[in-house]
């Protein structure tokens, strides 16, 4: 299962606005990243295979009908902030809190700049919070973000991650869920 | 001057015109910067579910603020949804007059809601015409080979 090192980076966007989303889709295309488009958070958890028992480590791996693993690979999520059920922040907040998906880099995008949500998101774990309308200059930050996550799988001895934060696991080899790698 | 200059030189014009009358901010441009021979159709796709997307929200607004009692955050809402996609293709004025209607939404003036629909629905009408006229130049230019 193994990813040569310059394959396309996967990148989940998710936005309920129609027009943003093909704009977003357009400008990661046109960034060479391969791009899966979705209107809700509902449906990129779907997408993720996201099940909320995830972190709850007492699941046994054999014939539970809940043993899902992460199916696709997606080495990056930009999630809108706003939206109608559950928000952007909801997602990050998701994504972070559970065992698989929680290496998975979130980019946050708001068309409001309201300072205490970007930091309520940074603190969350986001990497990047984007004001809209999203420009290629924007996208253009996100290619180091995948490229240390990419460099750290090939290097299964590095302790910590970039020192910042605790792991209960010091050990940061690639994950393997199930069987499949996550990248 | 040949046919095709012609039209190519309506075309900057024009495009020039919304740009000097605020019709349209950078915004626009960089949607025409990511058009390319891969998605040639690009900005038409984007405008067209402007179009699509401007006309239920003007709809919707309409319809909130003739209920007997308005619900002035529904009403913001559907502003605020406008604001975001007209800033994201680059329609400035339009933009520009959601943003004075979320104050009035805000301060639950009625009237002045009233108002400002109907001055946004002028807006996107101008806007609309203005964008239809650019695309049928572009089509004629490259119906004669450009």
């Amino acid at each position: 299962m193994g990813m040569a090192t310059d394959a396309q980076f996967h990148v989940l966007a998710v936005d309920d606005s129609n027009i943003d989303r093909k704009l977003i889709e357009m400008l990661l295309k046109t960034s060479s990243f391969q791009v899966t488009a979705v209107d809700s958070v509902s449906k990129a958890l779907d997408f993720l295979g996201f099940h909320e028992d995830e972190h709850n480590e007492t699941i046994t791996p054999s014939v539970s009908p809940n043993d899902h693993h992460q199916d696709v690979d997606v080495n990056l999520i930009i999630t809108d902030y706003c939206m109608p059920g559950m928000t952007g922040y909801d997602l990050l907040r998701k994504i972070k809190e559970s065992e698989s998906l929680k290496d998975i880099p979130v980019v946050i995008m708001s068309s409001d700049n309201i300072p205490s949500r970007i930091n309520r998101c940074l603190e969350e774990g986001a990497e990047e919070f984007f004001l809209k309308p999203v420009q290629l200059s924007d996208v253009n930050k996100l290619k180091p973000h995948l490229l240390k996550c990419r460099a750290k799988e090939s290097q299964p001895n590095i302790n910590n991650r970039n020192g910042l934060e605790e792991r209960h696991s010091p050990d940061r080899t690639i994950t393997s869920y199930g069987g499949l790698e996550v990248v | 001057m040949d046919v095709m200059s012609q039209l190519q030189r309506q075309w900057l014009e024009h495009s020039a015109f919304l740009r000097k009358e605020g019709y349209l901010d950078d915004q626009f441009e960089q949607l025409q910067k990511l058009q390319d021979e891969s998605s040639p159709d690009f900005v038409i796709e984007v405008v067209s579910i402007f179009f699509d997307d401007s006309e239920k929200l003007l709809s919707n607004m309409a319809r909130a603020l003739e209920q007997k009692v308005v619900d002035f955050k529904q009403v913001d809402a559907h502003v605020h949804q406008f604001k975001g996609s007209s800033a994201s293709i680059g329609a400035m004025r339009v933009k520009n007059v959601c943003i004075e209607f979320r104050n009035y939404c805000e301060a639950q003036n009625l009237e002045e809601c009233l108002r400002c629909t109907r001055k946004l629905q002028f807006e996107y009408s101008v806007l609309k015409n203005q964008l239809e006229y650019l695309f049928r130049l572009e089509q004629q230019i490259r119906a004669a080979g450009g």
